[in-house]
Order: C-alpha cells, then structure tokens, then sequence
C-alpha cells in the first residue's frame, strides 16, 4: 500500500498529523473492537518552512454550538452545512479564494496584531550546592547564554543552596538578593510581598487578583532586558560562590530546590502571569530539606529506589510529589514553563519533580555533571534558531481540538493540562488527560508531539452516507517566540468506513507506527499510576486482540498465523516496548524512568520510535553502512555497531576490530581503509548528536567493554547462555538474560492469538 | 516684734542663719567644752575630742554627724556630738570654700542686701526676735495655716544662719519654746535653751564667740559646713525671727517658700504633729508645692532653714577630697570605708579589692538580722567587675594554674583567696566561706612560715591581692570547647527616618573609623573580632564582606516572621582583611538607600538575626542596633503607641515602665543562652517606647543610647558615637558568680543581666562601665573575729577569646553595735542601691507606694540612728550621722528624679530610658547623676588648669554675671547669666552681646583665647570623665531652655513638685520624730 504510506507521510508533513487509523470505522461498536483507538500523533508547531503566516486574522464560525471554528477547506464547508460566511469573505470567488479555502491549506497560521507584546521571560534557578568546576561549568553556560538570548528578553536569577537567593538585577555597585529560608513553604501572597511586588496600596485590592498588566514593569526589578543587564548579570553569574553553608562529613549540602521553584513560581506568577517565561532550574542533587524534600540530608540514608518506592518506603515521595504537582499546575495556569537541567551522578529527585517539566512543557535535561558535553551542547541547543531566525520554542499555547458530530474527544497524552473546557465534543471515557475539548501548553517546540485519542460515538444503526468524511480542527493559539501571537489551525478529514464491508480498507490504511507509538503513550501513562505488570498484560491482551482481529490464521494452529504488511511490524514494536526503560524499571533508578518517560511522552513519531526499537547500524569491510536486526546475532566480531537508542548512541567494535584497534593498524597508511572504517560511524554517531535534543550520551565501546551493556541490553537476545549451544555454530554474540527473545515472544503470541480460549 | 521688724536684714540671712545654729552648737559645745569660740573651726579637727567633752552639753541643736575618725575614737554615745564637731572641722574645709562662698553671697544679694553686718544685727535681733515670735506667728500663718508661728520661727533661724543664729535660734526657741516642743529640746541641751528666753541671752555670749568665726563666715561658706548638721532643728528656734526677717526676705520667694515647708515641719514637730503642714508632708511633695503657693503670695513670714546650714554635699565632696585624695588607700585593712566615689585616690591592693571593682553600703555589718532589721540599713554591694582603672594602678594579674585550672573549695566552689586558711603545715587549707577543709594539690603544696601564712604568698597573687585573675581551663567553656574570638555585628535602620535625619550616612562615616578601635587583647596588633553589617528598614539586608570580592554583596531576608541569617562565610570577616569591601559598603549604604520611602521599621527580628548569626558563627558577641522608630511593621516584636500621660500618677503608671509584649523577653533570654549582648542607640524624633525596646539590652548586659531628635548638623555628635564606640564592650561574658562567707548570703541583684533562676547572674555581655548591685540578708549570726567576706567571680571570655576568671575578694568588719554600722557606712553606694531598688520597683508598684518606700526607710535608718546611737538630745533635733548626713539629700533627689516624679516636659521614653540607665549605674555614675555637678566658669583665675570647685545645684548659687557649666553624666548645660561681662560673651561665643547668643547653641566655637580654650578644654575633660557622650546646651539665663536647665538645679523645689532640700529635711525630721514617739 505504497499510496497510503505516501499519504500519511504526506499528510505529517503538511499537518505534523499521523492518525492509528486513516480511514475510520463508522460506528461506536466497530471501533472499539479495532483494539487500538482511533488516535493520532499531532505536532502542532511542526516547521513548515512553505507555510506563510497569514496576517490576518481568523474567521470563526458564527454557529453558537460550534463557537470557534475556523473555516478551511471547502470540504470543511460541505461538513458544517450550517456555517455562513461573514461578510469579510463577500468578495470570494473561484479564482481569488483566501488562503484558508485552498486545500493545500489544510494547515494555516495567523498571526494577531492585537495585544501587548510581552517579551520572553528566562529565570534560571541555579543551585549552587555543586563541586566546584562543576560550578564553574555551569556558570560559564549561563553565560554564555546570556549571548543567545533575544535582547530584549528579560532574565532573571534565582541562587539556592540552604538558602534561595532571589537576585537584584537593576541595581549597580552593590549586587542585592533577596534571601529565603529554604525550609519554609510560602504562598505566592508571602512571596510577592516579602519581595516587595505588591504595592503599598495593595491591601486595599486584596479582593482582586494581581493584574500584571496595569504596571508590566513595575516589579521588574527581579527580571531585566538582557541588552540592559548582561554584562552585570555575567559578573554576577561569574561572583557566584558555592554555597556557603558547612557540609559536615557524612552529609548532604542542604539544597532548597522545592522552595526555590516556588519562589520562582511565584515571582512570575505575581509579575508576568500569561506571559511566555520559562523556568530554568539547575540542580546538581537532591532536594535535601523544605517542602520538596526528597531525600534527608543523612549520606548513609540512600535515595529511594524503586524497591523502596514498592515497599512503600520512600518517606518524602509523597509529600514531595504533591509540593511539585501543586506547583506545576501553579506554573501551568500562569502559563509558564520550567525546565529541568539535573546534573548529578545519583539522581536527582526527578521523580517527585516530573511534573513539572511534563505539565507545563518544559525540558528535563538529565546528565552526570554541568562539566559535561552532553548538558554544554543540550542546553545551547535550546537557544537554537529556525529558519527565521525566531527560537524554536513556542509559549502559552492552547490547543483547542473541534471534531465533527461522529467523533468525541477521549483525552490527550503529552506535556499539556487540560483547561476543562467541556463541551458537546468531549468523551466521557478519558484516555490520557481527557474531559476536555482544550489543553494549556505552556511551552512547546516544532517537535512536541502530542497523542490525541478519539472515540467514534456513530452510532451502528445511523450509517454514515458512503463517501462521509469525519473532520477534526486542532486549533492552536500561541505565543511565538518573536512574542507574536499566532494561532495555527490544522483541519483534518478522514473517510469513514464500514468494518464489515470495507475491513480491507480500514486495515490497509493502519498506520502501524503511529499505532505502536500511541498505543505505547497509553502504556506509559498508565504506568505512571499502575503496577508494571499490570500495563505489561494489559498491553499483551491488546496485541493478542489485534492479532485475532486483524491476523489470518486457522484456529488452534499457531503456525498458520499472518498479518498483513500494515500489520507486521507492530508485535516486534510491543516486544521492544515491553523491554524498554519506558515499561521497565529494573536496572533503572526512579529519576531515570522519570526521564525517559518524560522524552516519550513529548518526542515525535519518528523520536518515540527510535525510543521503542533503537536502531542498529552495521560497518564492515563487507559493503556499505547497513541497518541492521536488533538482535544479538548482529554482533559480529568483524563489524563495527552503531546503535542509536535515542538517548544513547552507542559504538561498538565487535572483537577483531577490537583487536586491530589495539594493534594500531588504523595508524598504518596501508590499512588507512581500516581508519575510514572506524571512522565512518563516528561520523554517523556526529550528525546524530548535532541533530537531537536533549543530546544522548555518547558511548564509545567494543567487545568485552564495560559500556557494551548498552548495547546487550537493547538487543533481542536471541542467543543466550540458555541457548547458545541449542544454535550450534550461528554468528553473533550470546546474551546472558533470562528474557524471552522476540522469537519465543512471537510463537506464543501466535499460540495464544489462534486460540479460541481467549 | 519692732526690733525683729527693724531688724529686716536678719532675716535674709535668717536663711543662712539655721546654719549658724549648727556652728553655734558645736561652737557652743567648743565654748563649754574648752576651746575659744573663735577657733572653733580651725580648732574642729583638734578639738574633736574637745567636741566630744562637749557633747554632753547637748548644745546640739540640730544635726550631728559623726566624724570618721573621731568617731572611732569618741565611739561613746557623745560619738554623735563629735560628729557634729567633725562636721565643724568640715567647714574648715570650707575656709577655702569661702571663695565659692563669695559666690554666695552674690546670689544672695539680689535677694536681698543683708550683709555680713546685717548678720551681727541679725544676733542681736534673735534676741528681740524671741519677743517677737508672737508676732511673727500670725504672718506665717498665712502661708502654713496653724504653723504660722513656726513659719515665723523658721524665720528666725535664717538670722542665727548669720551671726545670730544661735541667739535668735534660741531666742525662738524661747518663745516658741513654750510651744515648741522640738526647740524646747534643743534648748534643753542648751542650756540657754532651757531657760526658754534666756537661751537667747545665752546666744548672746555665744555670739560674740561665734562672730569670729562668722566673719569669714560671711560669706556663708564657713555657716554652711557646720549648718549640715544641724540642720533641721534650727529653724524651729529661728522662726520668730524669721517673721521679722521675713519683711527683708520677701523679695526672696523661693527661698521662703523652700524654707517654709521645711520649717513647717519643724515646727508641727515642735508643736504638734496636728499641724497642717504635716500632712502636705504626709501626702509628699504634692503638699509641698501648695505651701509654695502660698508663700508665694506672702513671702514674707516664712523664714526658714538657711541653705547654708544644711549638710552640702559639695561641702563633702570637698572634704574627702581634700582629706583622703592625697593618700592611696591601702586595702589591707578589713572593713575600712574608702574615699568617696568623687575622690581622685590610688588604691593599693593588699588583699582587698579595690572600691573601684566593688563598693559596700556599710563596711561594718551587723553581726545579726535582728540589728540588721533595726537598722534598715541595706547591705548591699556594688560591683563592677571591669572597672577601668587609672594607668598608675596595675590591672589584675593573670594567674595560670595550667590543665588543673584554678583552685577551688570542694564544698563552695569558691575560688583561692588570701583569705583561705592554711593549716596542717600548708598540706590542707580551709575555706574562708563554708569551712570546708581541703586537701592542697602536691603541686601546689608550700610550707607555712612561724605565722601560718604560706611562705610563697606574696609571689601569688590569690594569696596576697584582692583582685586577680584565672585562667579558665576548657571545663569551664561552653561545650567544653574553647571558645572563638567574639564578633560585633553593626545594624543600621535605614528607613525614610534614619536617611531624612542623615544619621546613617553619619554613622557609615563613623563606622569606618570606629572599625581601628575594636578593643583588643593586651598588645595585639589588631583584634581578634571578627565584624559584620546588616541594614534594615521593614526587611533586613545582610551584607556578604568577604574579602575576595570585589564588591559587597547585599542579602535581603524579608521573612521577619521566621529570622534567620541568609549567610555564613563573608558575613563576620576580619576588619583588615576586608577593609576595601566593608569601605566601599559603608560608602555605598547612604547611596543605595538615599531614595527610600520605607517609613517602618521591625526590631526583634534584626536582633534575632544577629544572634542567629552569631549562633551560625559559633561564637559569642555584640549587636550594636541603631534605631530610629517605633517598630510598627508587621512582624514580632510589633508595638503601638502607647505613650499615655494620662496614667501618670495612677495605678497603672507601672506599665508604661513594662515591656509591651513577652516577645522581648523571650528574644533576650535565648540573646543570653547565646552570649549575645546587644547594645542599642535609639535616635527618636517621637515615641519609640524605650520601655519596651531596653529590655533586650538591660537583660543581655548591654547598653541602651537615646539621642533625641538627632540631627546631623549637630556635628557634634559625631564625636558622641565614635567615643561611645571605644567604650564598647570588652568581654563576653558567662556567669557572675558571688560566694560570702556562711552567716549572709546574696537574695537580690540589679543590673543588667538575666537571671535564670535567684542565684546565678547569666551575662551576655559585660563592659567596664556596668556594674551589678547584689544586695545580702542574714542567714545566721555573723562572727565579729572573722567578719564577713565576699568574693566576686566572673567567668568570661576576653576579646581575643580567651577563658578566664576575675575574682574580686572583700572583707567586711562585723559589728555589735549599731553605732559601728552608721560609721561605717557610704552614702554613695547607700543612695545607688536605694535609687536601683525603687527604679526597679516602678514596674510593679504605683510610683507613689515607691517613694513612700523610700522614704520610710530613710527615715527608719536615720531614727534608729537617732535612738540608738545618739546623745540623747531633744526630739526636735535632727541628728544625722556623719556617714550619713547627705542621705536626706540624695535621697531627695532620687525620689524628684523623672522616673519617680515626671515632669511635665519629661516623655515616657526618657523615663523608661533613665529608668533602665540607672539599673547598670556604678556608685560614681548616679552620684554625679542624681546630684548634678555645677561648676562655675569665671570664678577662679583663668590661668588655672584645675577644674573650679563645685557649687550647690541650687538657683540662689547662681550669679547672673557668671556661667556654669552643669553635668550629670548625661546632660551638660553651660548656663550663660544676663548680665555676663560682654569680653567673655566675645572670647566664648565669638557674638558681641548676651542677646545673640544662640540659645539651645551645642558647640561652641573654636576661638583662640584663653578664655574659650578652657571652657572647650573643660568641656572635653568632662565627658573624657563619662562613659556617655554628654551633648552640650549653652542656655540663657531667662531663656525659655532655662526651665530645662532649672530641672537639673537639684536643691530647689521642682516644677513638677519635688520638694526642695530644705522642705525635704524637715519633712525628713518630721517622719523620724513620728518613729521615735
């Protein structure tokens, strides 16, 4: 089905839209027994370097039971019979149609002149709780980035340590901060106050809520125009001292993150609410005491790990995990974002901080030290400029999702709240964060990608006329990092179809990635609150279902079993998932879960599948780069490995190559096509680091190497000490797991898909 | 009647006159006894045993006062005649004194013209006046009613002031005698007196005598030595012709009205208590005001007690000065009572501490309560463990017992004295306190010589000085560690105030110079204390000084609600080290804050910050606070207004001395745990509750300054900060600890300190200007042999940080007889001590119950004396003892000071703040405070480098032609008179007349001329005398700053109704008459 491939390529390169299904069963009954739900992967600020921003602004349909819709393509038109066009459009004709009435238009961005315009907001939050050069590191970057923000950005800095420092940017001479006992929880109010934002007269307005906009820069004394500060801020930044505060042997420094977030929280939030600013917290450790607190300051008590999380002995967890999500969604409501930059070789309490980063669209950025490459080039990479020289980040955006009649909205999985908005278009089962028609987006970029699940509410009985086509409008207000405001409207119309005449369609139009990608954001959403079993069988039970409803098989013969090609790929997908760091936490700290998580539930299609099933190269003197299996049998001793998980790009010299590495022949000019060798993956492994965000870690290995764990975990271990001798004299390279390999994984699936027990 | 009326100059010097009762007395006693009437004041100190043959004469009519050494030797009952001859040998003394005298007489005159020839008139007419009284007494009844014809009496008693005192006192006497009970006794003793007229003829012959004497005696000077003791009961005698005097007198309203009151009493004394007069007395002073009133309007009848006859105090000052200022006073005798606080003295340390570290109200103990109780004597000592000592005088060796530490009773704890006991060939010793017997450490085992004395004593200080010191060993620290050098930490309210008034860009300018005068160690080339700075107005800004940086850097904590110090490490630094940094903080303050409009203020928390700071640092420390308003911001510790006049004089007068919230308290207590003292300078332009705010200094043993409306233009001050600033603490200390020896124990202390539980004094802080007041009961019989001894130690911290113990050992005589107790006795310390417990007493009783406390036991001290004690003499003499005689004085004052009588310019805060000022005061502090000292500027030769000697605090010693300077150890006034001679005008003030001289002016301008340059210079050397900066008022002679200035004239009746001396006296005499009938 080349077509449909082309199709849905095309349509994510025009829409940044890929559904699980395109073309869509017509009834509630026929849907739900598809197994996977009719979803799609939606990146809503997908770069369309062909797309011209339109300057005007958008048409609404006038229908009060549709509000806000914005008229598009002419197919949209026949979909709302009802919708009249405003007098602006009286002058439409065939040949001057607006832009949104041309169906290559399927996506449009305007751009709103209307407003203030307020200026990016960065306020780092920086821990100073850290060894010295990585201080020093940390320092230098912050500096740095001073240079790649937009001169007329404000900036802010926040210090903690055992005590947070909210730092005075406009004064000269003497440098002032305000300080902060860090073991004490403040409200927004306290914090506002003690930092002298509110006005003298404010008692009397207790009653309303701060309006920022009456006097934008009134309180600006914390948040300076970069032009204005930087070379203060960059002396400032360079004067910073470790913490202070004595750190007696057998302890943790003291480290107020929970508190310094909240002040930071509540600084924006008292001075730029609904304004695009992004919280940039470094930390270096733990959150050691104050609201937040993950772990005590006592070394000989370890942070909780996933056994004590199981136990039920992670004491602070709680408590902690509920100071964060409160200020999340503090931060979500204001419209801000905070990102997360944790350098730490132990963890960090990503964990019980997660949601900041996942509620409000912030980066988490985990890595062993600010002295590192990995964090230098992630956090340069976020001032990175598109083709327009604009940043690629987006803020404050809602995403409104409109569907027609036949379809109601389930829920949305991806770094988003919901607004709560409800509406005749709101399903009352929620997949992901549901019961609402729109999501708050405080910080977005080209690739955020979010999961939107749908339900077909068609009834069996009410037929949908042959040739109907369901629509969806994903209406996306923003702010652009020019400080526009822009609303980008996608609209989507797909065919529906009968399962029982037309299942060949449907099937044919399976897009069996998005679906593997979708149906893995349900898995580790569910994660986050269930046991790991239970979403293991639960995604088992799917894949069974799938393969009974869409494979070809005899019952009760395993060996008779087939899915079609639209199919095929998807179990290897499930096997892959259910052994990724995504599902699994064995081998995995609490903060690194927290991580990966986080990455899958915002990257996009492409990204998350990397993430599933990372990708192997192959370089031998056999023939050019190839792809091939993630399996152990691709471990060759004669071949260089190139595997690409997404977080880490691994090299790996299989054994002989090893060896003549040892032996220094890439130093000899006779075996200089042995040095190209070596070199042609690093070069590969380059263009990947230059490309991705957050940076993976960069593994240089070969056989026998410590770090080649990465590698053998990732493979599928179809050899194995279990084994190895059963495959006689194969290839490749033994695994010692008592996991199942994706053979014994496909034959029971086939086992258990023909049965008719289940 | 006629002749007292022809005799209208009399009674102008009927004033003077109760004086010479007093001469007449002892001369008369001098007469009898043997010597010639003339000589008596040259012969007094020779003929005090003559005085004492003479005693029995009884001539005394009035006071007497016991001569110290005479005393001793005359101990008889007579003692007290002898003493009142002592007081004549005082008055040689004030042959020399006659110069002031010549003052005097000037003052007087204005009042009225009665010269020295008037006086010889004035004899003459005591005799008539006798005859007169009749008459006299309708007069003065007007003003007193029924004791009219006491009035005229008291009348009379001006005159024998003057020459014919003693006639006229007698003559009164005679008339009145019938009567007068109280001059009938007198008279009695006389035994012109007896005679009831005849006394007068009796004057006669003495007069001729006393005239001699009185010549020089013109000038009063010589009168008023021996008026002192006599004073109360002349007066009585002198009455009728004080009715004849009074005619002269009348241009003289204060004084008539002075006396008037003070004769009252007298006289109902005489007559009768039913007088009206008496129960004025009765109801204090308020009374006294109205028969001031009264007399007012008639000023004529009510003749009185003449000032001069009175015991003086500058008399006395003069005395001890010129007795005992020459000699150093070697402390190895027990018991012996040193030379005033107002002597300049060397001590010699042999075995006893010096007064300056301690001083006793009474050097000779009853040797059980029941005298004890009899005498209502306090016993009470006064201690200032850091006293600053003169350079001739050595301060206390160092004694380093190594890792063993100081050696100690195992019983009492108490520390190795020259007092401890060694017997047993030196192998055991036994405690001077508790009689424990301990064993000697074989390291510091000595053999005894043939006397029992330890053949090394005089090599170790514990066993030969009085004060000494140990070092501590680490038992004796805080957690057992050694603990670090201290650290002062600056905090400066920068509100609107604090800017607008300029103080604070003053203070930076102040500071940085302060900052080479942190005290240190011995030689150390710089201190050890570390030093921090923190502003702030409704929020705190600490500063991070560290000496890598290149600028300051400012931390603002917000949070007052929950203090805590926002760093560590760059917030206390070394002064060198940082230098660059703190100038360029200082420098920038004033500038940073130089817009602000922050009005309010916090203050616990800034104070919780400092000590959360020093806590964070792990030492002990200083918080230095200036301030400038009423904490009103919303924070603990938050105060209202309060200021309510209305309650003065209420019940509820109490808490306008309390602290407004416990918050204080609290704060104060957890200041002491850490040992952090705090000293606060308030600069108020309103009410900022002082009450309230002093509780934290007072119970941390610091300081509290007031500077009312500072302004910066007033340069001077300047000056005031950066001298308080050296004075600044020394030490830090732990516990004060006082052993005595079993038989007393201490129950009571005062001062400024905290007190966990009734015996051990907790300091935060202690420096050379505090003292502590610790005051002892009975526990059982004292032995005579061994007397009592008391020991001192202090356990602190020196600024370098070291550990050691200052002991101060005294030893006290014990006595059986009463009369060894009033001999021995200092009024100085007496008058500390009373003045301490009554200002402590205003937090929980109405002032009124206070100052009838007082007055009680003044008056019960003075009877027992006059009961047991003295000769027997007729009850309307009032006998003082000579220890003793300026007690009603002092006393006086003490009870007319703001905080037991305000005025109506006095505010709350200064009460509150004068209130806890005296608590720390040592004996020398609330001399000079509640007896201001006046000096003259022009009198004495301007060549002379000498300070000129004091005059009397009384308006009548001021003449118009001259300037004095007047200091109390807070305040310092140069009163300018009208009619000062233009050249001194120019050569002062550098303005051609009286009339342009600044009035309220607080500097004087630098002139050259000999004239400026000794008032600058006399100035200067004043307030090198103070711990405080006294800032100066130059006041105009009938300038509306004069009333100010007329507050501090102690003698006289205050505006808010204190009652003048000689009111006071006789009110005095009439309370002791009521105990002993």
């Amino acid at each position: 089905m080349a077509t449909y491939l082309e199709f849905i390529q095309q349509n994510e390169e025009r829409d940044g839209v890929r559904f699980s299904w395109n073309v869509w069963p017509s009834s509630r009954l026929e849907a739900t027994r598809m197994v996977v739900p009719l979803a799609c992967l939606l990146t809503p600020l997908k770069e369309r370097p062909d797309l011209p921003p339109v300057q005007y602004e958008p048409v609404l349909c006038s229908r009060p039971t549709c509000k806000a819709c914005n008229i598009d393509m002419p197919a949209l038109i026949k979909l709302f019979p009802s919708f009249q066009f405003p007098p602006a459009y009286g002058g439409i004709s065939e040949v001057n149609q607006p832009a949104e009435l041309m169906p290559q238009f399927s996506t449009i961005e305007y751009m709103i002149q209307r407003g203030a315009q307020s200026p990016l907001i960065f306020l780092y939050v920086v821990d100073t709780c850290l060894e010295e050069d990585d201080l020093q590191a940390l320092k230098e970057s912050l500096q740095m980035s001073l240079s790649l923000l937009p001169p007329n950005a404000l900036v802010g800095l926040i210090t903690f340590g055992r005590m947070v420092q909210v730092h005075e940017l406009s004064c000269e001479g003497i440098s002032k901060s305000y300080v902060f006992r860090g073991t004490k929880d403040l409200t927004a109010k306290q914090i506002q106050d003690m930092l002298g934002l509110t006005k003298p007269a404010m008692p009397m307005q207790q009653a309303r809520p701060v309006q920022p906009q009456e006097h934008p820069f009134a309180s600006t004394r914390f948040l300076q125009p970069v032009h204005k500060i930087d070379m203060n801020l960059t002396d400032l930044l360079g004067e910073l001292q470790r913490d202070p505060w004595p750190v007696t042997q057998g302890k943790r420094p003291l480290r107020s993150t929970g508190v310094a977030l909240s002040i930071a929280v509540g600084l924006l939030e008292g001075t730029f609410p609904n304004t695009g600013a992004r919280i940039m917290l470094f930390t270096g450790g733990p959150p050691t005491q104050g609201p937040g607190m993950v772990v005590g300051d006592e070394l000989k008590i370890p942070i909780r790990s996933w056994h004590d999380i199981e136990k039920d002995n992670a004491r602070f967890m709680k408590k902690a995990t509920k100071h964060y999500e409160m200020l999340a969604n503090r931060t979500a409501a204001n419209g801000h974002c905070i990102d997360i930059y944790a350098c730490a070789l132990d963890q960090t309490g990503l964990l019980e901080m997660k949601c900041c980063a996942n509620l409000t669209g912030g980066y988490m950025v985990m890595g062993d030290s600010f002295n590192t490459s990995l964090f230098k080039q992630t956090f340069q990479r976020i001032f990175t400029k598109d083709f327009n020289g604009d940043f690629r980040m987006a803020f404050g955006a809602t995403l409104d999702v409109k569907t027609s009649r036949e379809l109601k909205i389930a829920g949305a999985i991806g770094p988003c709240v919901s607004l709560n908005v409800k509406g005749p278009c709101v399903s009352e089962n929620e997949l992901g964060v549901g019961g609402t028609s729109q999501w708050k987006i405080c910080g977005l970029d080209p690739t955020s990608t979010f999961g939107i699940y749908f339900e077909v509410v068609n009834q069996h009985n009410a037929p949908i006329p042959q040739g109907g086509r369901g629509a969806i409008q994903f209406v996306t207000h923003y702010q652009h990092s020019s400080t526009q405001r822009r609303i980008r409207v996608t609209t989507i119309a797909r065919n529906w179809a009968d399962v029982q005449s037309q299942l060949r369609h449907i099937e044919a139009a399976f897009d069996q990635e998005a679906a593997a990608v979708l149906m893995a954001r349900l898995g580790v959403f569910r994660a986050e609150s269930e046991e790991g079993p239970d979403v293991l069988r639960w995604l088992d039970r799917q894949l069974i279902r799938l393969c009974q409803k869409f494979g070809q098989y005899n019952k009760e013969d395993p060996t008779s079993f087939r899915l079609s090609d639209s199919f095929s790929l998807y179990p290897q997908f499930m096997f892959h998932l259910r052994r990724s760091p995504f599902l699994q936490v064995f081998n995995n700290s609490p903060d690194e879960s927290s991580y990966y998580r986080h990455h899958f539930a915002r990257q996009d299609l492409t990204q998350s599948l990397i993430m599933i099933q990372p990708i192997l190269y192959s370089y031998s003197f056999h023939g050019p780069p190839e792809p091939v299996l993630l399996d152990s049998s691709s471990i060759l001793a004669d071949r260089i490995l190139l595997m690409d998980t997404f977080f880490q790009i691994v090299i790996y010299l299989g054994e002989t190559i090893a060896q003549w590495c040892k032996a220094g022949y890439q130093d000899m000019p006779e075996y200089e096509n042995f040095k190209h060798l070596l070199q042609a993956p690093l070069d590969d492994a380059q263009e990947i680091l230059q490309a991705r965000f957050p940076m993976p870690r960069y593994i240089n290995t070969e056989h026998g190497g410590s770090q080649a764990r990465f590698l053998l975990s990732k493979v599928n271990p179809s050899q194995t000490h279990n084994n190895l001798y059963a495959w006689g004299q194969e290839t490749g390279a033994p695994i010692l797991t008592d996991d199942v390999s994706l053979q014994v994984f496909m034959d029971h699936l086939k086992k258990l898909a023909v049965s008719s027990a289940c | 009647m006629n002749v007292n009326q022809s005799v209208p100059p009399v009674p102008s010097f009927g004033q003077p006159q109760p004086v010479y009762p007093g001469y007449h007395q002892s001369s008369y006693g001098g007469q009898s006894g043997s010597t010639a009437p003339t000589i008596p004041y040259g012969a007094y100190n020779g003929p005090v045993p003559g005085y004492q043959q003479t005693l029995p004469q009884g001539m005394f009519l009035f006071l007497l006062s016991d001569p110290p050494a005479s005393a001793s030797q005359s101990l008889p009952v007579q003692c007290e005649a002898s003493a009142d001859f002592k007081g004549l040998p005082g008055s040689q003394p004030f042959g020399s004194p006659l110069a002031p005298v010549g003052n005097q007489p000037a003052v007087l005159q204005p009042y009225g013209p009665p010269p020295t020839s008037a006086q010889v008139t004035a004899q003459l007419s005591g005799m008539q006046i006798s005859g007169a009284v009749a008459p006299a007494p309708p007069s003065s009844g007007l003003g007193y009613g029924p004791p009219t014809s006491l009035a005229s009496a008291s009348g009379s008693f001006p005159n024998s002031g003057l020459y014919g005192s003693y006639p006229q006192g007698q003559a009164p006497p005679l008339s009145q005698a019938q009567g007068h009970p109280g001059i009938q006794t007198s008279q009695r003793s006389a035994p012109s007196q007896a005679s009831g007229f005849t006394p007068p003829a009796s004057g006669g012959p003495r007069l001729p005598s006393m005239t001699g004497p009185l010549l020089p005696g013109q000038s009063f000077g010589g009168p008023s030595v021996s008026q002192p003791n006599h004073v109360s009961s002349p007066p009585p005698q002198a009455l009728p012709p004080g009715t004849q005097m009074t005619g002269p007198l009348g241009p003289l309203p204060p004084m008539h009205s002075l006396q008037q009151p003070g004769y009252q009493p007298q006289q109902n004394g005489s007559f009768g208590p039913a007088r009206g007069p008496q129960p004025n007395y009765g109801s204090p002073y308020p009374a006294a005001p109205t028969f001031g009133s009264q007399s007012g309007p008639q000023p004529l009848p009510p003749k009185r007690l003449d000032p001069d006859a009175i015991p003086s105090p500058i008399q006395v000052i003069e005395d001890d000065r010129n007795n005992r200022g020459t000699e150093p006073f070697v402390t190895g005798v027990r018991g012996q009572v040193p030379p005033l606080v107002t002597t300049n003295f060397l001590v010699k340390d042999q075995g006893n501490a010096s007064p300056r570290y301690i001083r006793c109200t009474s050097y000779n103990i009853p040797c059980t309560s029941d005298m004890a109780k009899q005498a209502q004597v306090p016993l009470a000592a006064v201690i200032k463990p850091l006293a600053s000592l003169p350079p001739e005088e050595a301060s206390p060796y160092v004694v380093d017992h190594g890792e063993s530490g100081p050696l100690r009773c195992n019983r009492c704890k108490a520390y190795m004295c020259p007092f401890m006991q060694f017997i047993e060939g030196g192998r055991r010793f036994q405690c001077c306190f508790c009689s424990c017997i301990n064993d000697v450490p074989p390291q510091y085992f000595q053999h005894l010589d043939h006397t029992g004395k330890r053949v090394d004593a005089y090599d170790r200080p514990e066993l030969s000085l009085g004060s000494y010191e140990f070092l501590a060993t680490v038992d004796y620290c805080k957690n057992n560690k050694f603990p670090s050098p201290p650290a002062f930490i600056f905090m400066i309210d920068v509100s609107y105030n604090a800017i607008r008034t300029g103080l604070v860009r003053l203070l930076c300018e102040e500071l940085k110079s302060l900052l080479d005068f942190l005290p240190r160690e011995g030689g150390a080339e710089e201190s050890a204390i570390r030093v921090g700075f923190v502003t702030y107005n409704k929020v705190l800004h600490f500063y991070n000084v560290k000496s890598s940086l290149a600028q300051p850097q400012m931390m603002v904590v917000s949070d007052v609600a929950d203090m805590f110090v926002p760093l560590l490490d760059g917030f206390l630094v070394n002064v060198n080290e940082s230098r660059a940094v703190i100038t360029s903080l200082l420098d920038q303050i004033p500038e940073m804050f130089a817009d602000t409009r922050e009005t309010e203020t916090v203050f616990v928390p800034v104070i919780q910050a400092g000590m959360e700071a020093l806590k964070a640092a792990e030492c002990a420390g200083k918080l230095f606070l200036f301030h400038t308003s009423l904490p009103i911001a919303e924070a603990p510790g938050k105060l209202k207004n309060r200021d309510d006049r209305k309650l003065i004089n209420t019940d509820k007068e109490k808490t306008l001395f309390q602290p407004q919230t416990g918050a204080y308290q609290t704060l104060a207590k957890e200041c002491v745990a850490q040992g952090c003292c705090v000293d606060v300078f308030l600069f108020p332009n309103q009410y900022v509750d002082v009450a309230t705010l002093s509780v934290v200094p007072q119970l941390t043993g610091g300081s509290v300054y007031k500077y009312a409306c500072f302004q910066v233009w007033c340069e001077e001050q300047v000056g005031g900060l950066s001298l308080e600033g050296r004075h600044v603490a020394l030490v830090i200390p732990f516990a004060l600890t006082v052993h005595v020896a079993s038989g007393i124990r201490a129950v009571d202390f005062f001062g400024a300190f905290y007190m966990s539980n009734t015996t051990d004094v907790e300091l935060a802080g202690l420096d050379g200007d505090k003292t502590v007041t610790v005051e002892f009961k009975h526990d059982d019989r004292l032995n005579e042999e061994s007397g009592a001894l008391l020991q001192c130690a202090l356990l602190y911290t020196s600024c370098a940080g070291q550990r050691r113990l200052r002991i101060h050992n005294l030893a006290l005589n014990c006595c059986t007889q009463l009369a060894d107790l009033y001999r021995n006795c200092e009024t100085d310390t007496l008058i500390n001590y009373m003045a301490k417990f009554a200002y402590r007493g205003v937090l929980n009783s109405p002032v009124k119950a206070v100052r009838d406390t007082l007055i009680t036991q003044c008056a019960q001290i003075l009877a027992c004396y006059r009961k047991n004690c003295a000769s027997p003499s007729s009850a309307g003499q009032l006998i003082l003892p000579e220890c003793m005689k300026l007690l009603p004085v002092y006393l006086n004052c003490v009870l007319k000071s703001d905080v037991l009588q305000p005025g109506a310019e006095i505010t709350t805060d200064d009460r509150a703040y004068v209130r806890q000022l005296v608590t720390s005061m040592d004996v020398a502090e609330t001399n000079v405070f509640f007896y201001p000292r006046l000096l003259p500027l022009t009198k004495s030769p301007i060549e002379s480098t000498t300070e000129p000697p004091a005059v009397r605090a009384s308006e009548e010693r001021l003449s118009n032609g001259d300037m004095y300077l007047l200091e109390n150890g807070l305040n310092l006034f140069l009163w300018v008179g009208a009619s000062v001679q233009q050249g001194v005008v120019q050569s002062l003030f550098s303005v051609s007349s009286f009339s342009q001289i600044t009035s309220g002016l607080s500097v004087l301008p630098v002139l050259d001329n000999p004239l400026s340059k000794k008032v600058r210079g006399l100035i200067d050397s004043l307030r090198a005398q103070r711990s405080r900066y006294m800032k100066l008022i130059v006041v105009k002679q009938e300038d509306k700053l004069e009333m100010l200035f007329k507050h501090f004239l102690v003698e006289d009746k205050s505006l808010s109704g204190g009652a003048s001396y000689v009111d006071f006296l006789c009110h005095m005499h009439k309370e002791i008459r009521q105990l002993l009938s």
